[in-house]
């Protein structure tokens, strides 16, 4: 026996094993859960221009996009998922809403924003204001609640305010008009003030002109809805299931490989805990592909050590010492599975970046474990089994499941 | 090894490419007579599920919704509902049409008040035309990572090795297919994610049986066809422990998915495990029968064959 290898492999299994128990129920309830696992929905809007002639590009999006995802916020959304896709797309996920039916319709109605003239005429749409820079304050004088706002375009309101001199200007949201101000003077200048009649009136024309910053206009193409209750319950099922799987698969690995299927057992506990710890890292969404990923991705990485385990029974069987079978066996598998591992690697990529949501979801955690099981279920398993054999603590055959029988002279 | 009691996977291989194109020729009849049973993510339309909490029966609910509809509160064409769930307290509604938030609520209440209690619902909505899209997106998917797969192989093996995996893959890819479209069973997002992930699986396993036959072929010297035959029937053979195993861990992992996952998930679990079955299957009597075929020619062209 070499007690120094031998408590190296004990210390390592232990201090692990620890890290584990201490680190996973803080992990667990960090990890954020998906709207098909919390409840909650997913919509896809196409995007088009407020008027005709207006480019859609990119930057126009992706302001929508934010604009979107302040809306959420404004209405006590956590954490809303808002990202713009493709050309003209923008999908909105929003888990654990309670007042579902009033975020909808804030979300699903992106009011187009619109100041007029008495005739009618658009002269300025919400486009035309800094997002978010219209706030709620006071006249110095007066002590009267103002509303400050701030545009980007300063000679546009110059040309605005000077046509409407002595007239007013009126804000609209869609078809409805919202408030009214005087234009006393021509304003040559990128702020200016609205004079309100009440703090609540004022509150609400700031909070009006900052959400209106839409500058395009959102149809609603998917929706997606799912109940608290059921994604629980989806949750505790899969979950379940998984659990289920891993007793089945350490049961199995131990009974068929013995020593090394134990070493196979704890890596795998250390595969789904770093997945678990990358993903809490990636600050990702698991949804319940993702759990099945997750699952598979478990029976996945375990081939990596059924690989190497079958390989250096082999050797053992072709009569070599039990040290060199490993050291055979170990080089051997070693590029099978890697090759087998970047071909599955390229697939994983390439199901990126062709795919979207659900798919791309599905195709990074593809990608993220099969990195993982490369670390812990090649790297760790077998720096593990080198140490209890070097340690020579197996000596026998009968320890890898092999039998004395089946092994031949050299 | 002794070969002789051994099964000979090369010689029998017109039997299994004969059931794998029986098999995948009723699934291409099928598929052109019937079409796929595309679910809601494929096709425009509303798709309701319904958790009630009691004992549904076919009967009430039916009562219920032809209630809802001779009332004109819906007026979309539905589909049969279907009663499901750990205790048949779940209810999954289709129609032809997207509902409005209103209908919904009012199929919603209808069953609250008939069941008394919580209703709890999961509603999908969906735009045919984004899901055309996503097929159209997997199809691209595909090709792409087989063109690359297939680079990958010829450089790390050889053309041949290359050929014979993508083949077997998309011989997996649509056996996945054929099989939900001869049961008509639904067609939705995650089975295309499925379909995709077998893809993954699949080539891991012709590579590990590839890699032995490369292992073999440096010390082997092939003079005869028997030479050959024989190199294919032992590195099967040699990887055998390897590929059952394997086979069996994911199966059991996909198995648990589809016995005590949820209801959303159990499709997506019975495409994986008819997609694992077939790559185990395809690694073992396709992938390597077919790399035989292509390879002999090399050899009859170097040396004839005693035949």
């Amino acid at each position: 026996m070499d007690w120094k290898r031998i408590s190296i492999f004990f210390l390592t299994v232990v201090i692990v094993l620890g890290a584990i128990a201490a680190t996973s129920p803080s992990l667990v309830s960090r990890i954020k859960l998906g709207l098909d696992l919390k409840g909650g929905f997913e919509i896809l809007y196409t995007a088009e221009p407020l008027s005709t002639g207006q480019p859609l590009t990119k930057e126009t999006l992706s302001q929508a996009a934010e604009s979107l995802a302040k809306r959420a916020d404004s209405l006590g959304v956590a954490e809303p998922e808002v990202y713009p896709e493709g050309e003209d797309r923008i999908r909105v996920r929003l888990a654990g809403v309670k007042n579902e039916d009033e975020v909808r319709s804030l979300m699903s109605k992106p009011a187009v924003l619109t100041f007029r003239g008495p005739d009618g005429t658009v002269y300025l749409n919400g486009t035309d204001f800094v997002e978010n820079a219209a706030k709620l304050s006071y006249d110095p004088n007066t002590k009267q609640p103002i509303v400050e706002i701030k545009l980007k375009d300063r000679a546009k309101f110059k040309d605005v305010t000077t046509k409407l001199t002595g007239s007013t200007l009126s804000i609209y949201l869609d078809d409805e008009l919202q408030s009214t101000a005087s234009v006393p003077y021509p304003i040559d200048s990128d702020a200016a003030i609205i004079n309100q009649s009440s703090v609540t009136e004022a509150t609400k024309v700031a909070k009006l002109i900052n959400l209106g910053a839409m500058p395009l206009k959102l149809n609603e193409k998917y929706i997606q809805r799912v109940d608290a209750t059921l994604g629980t319950a989806s949750l505790h099922e899969t979950a379940f299931a998984g659990l289920i799987a891993s007793v089945l698969i350490f049961l199995f690995m131990v009974i068929y490989y013995r020593v090394p299927g134990l070493v196979a057992a704890f890596t795998l506990i250390t595969y789904v805990w770093v997945l678990l710890a990358v993903f809490d890292f990636m600050n990702a969404t698991l949804t319940l592909p993702g759990i099945a990923a997750l699952v598979l991705g478990a029976g996945m990485a375990v081939d990596a050590n059924i690989i190497t385990y079958e390989r250096i029974r082999e050797e053992i069987r072709s009569g070599k010492s039990i040290m060199s079978s490993l050291k055979a066996g170990s080089k051997h598998s070693f590029r099978t599975i890697m090759d087998a591992n970047v071909t599955n690697l390229i697939a994983g990529i390439v199901l990126y970046y062709v795919g979207n949501g659900a798919i791309r979801g599905f195709a990074v955690i593809t990608m993220i474990s099969i990195i993982i099981s490369i670390l812990t279920n090649v790297i760790l398993s077998r720096w593990l089994l080198h140490l209890i054999i070097r340690g020579n603590m197996l000596k026998k055959p009968s320890y890898f499941g092999v039998k004395e029988a089946d092994i031949r002279e050299l | 090894m002794n070969s002789k009691k051994q099964f000979d996977f090369v010689k029998n291989r017109k039997r299994f490419f004969t059931l794998s194109l029986l098999i995948l020729a009723t699934g291409l009849v099928f598929l052109l007579v019937s079409g796929m049973n595309f679910g809601v993510d494929f096709k425009a339309g509303t798709n309701i599920d319904l958790v009630v909490g009691k004992t549904l029966d076919k009967a009430k609910v039916d009562e219920i919704m032809s209630q809802l509809s001779s009332s004109g509160q819906v007026t979309s064409r539905y589909a049969d509902p279907t009663i499901g769930g750990t205790n048949n307290d779940r209810v999954s509604i289709r129609f032809d049409e997207v509902l409005n938030d209103d209908a919904i609520n009012k199929i919603q209440s209808a069953f609250a008040a008939a069941y008394g209690g919580e209703v709890s619902k999961e509603v999908n909505t969906v735009d045919p035309q984004l899901a055309k899209e996503l097929l159209i997106k997997a199809g691209y998917a595909v090709g792409i990572a087989s063109v690359l797969i297939c680079l990958y192989v010829s450089i790390r093996f050889e053309w041949r090795f290359a050929l014979a995996a993508i083949i077997a893959i998309l011989h997996d890819a649509f056996m996945v297919i054929a099989v939900f479209a001869i049961f008509r069973l639904e067609v939705n997002l995650p089975f295309l994610a499925a379909v995709l992930t077998t893809i993954g699986y699949s080539i891991n396993d012709k590579i590990v049986i590839f890699d032995r036959i490369r292992e073999n072929l440096r010390f082997a010297k092939l003079k005869t066809d028997e030479d050959l035959v024989a190199l294919v029937n032992d590195s099967i053979w040699q990887t055998m422990a390897r590929n059952i195993n394997t086979v069996l861990v994911v199966l059991v992992a996909a198995g648990s998915l589809y016995i005590f996952g949820s209801e959303s998930i159990k499709l997506f679990a019975l495409a994986k495990l008819i997609g694992l079955t077939s790559g185990a299957y395809s690694s073992i009597f396709i992938a390597c029968a077919l790399w035989y075929m292509f390879k002999r020619n090399s050899l009859s062209s170097k040396k004839k064959a005693a035949a």
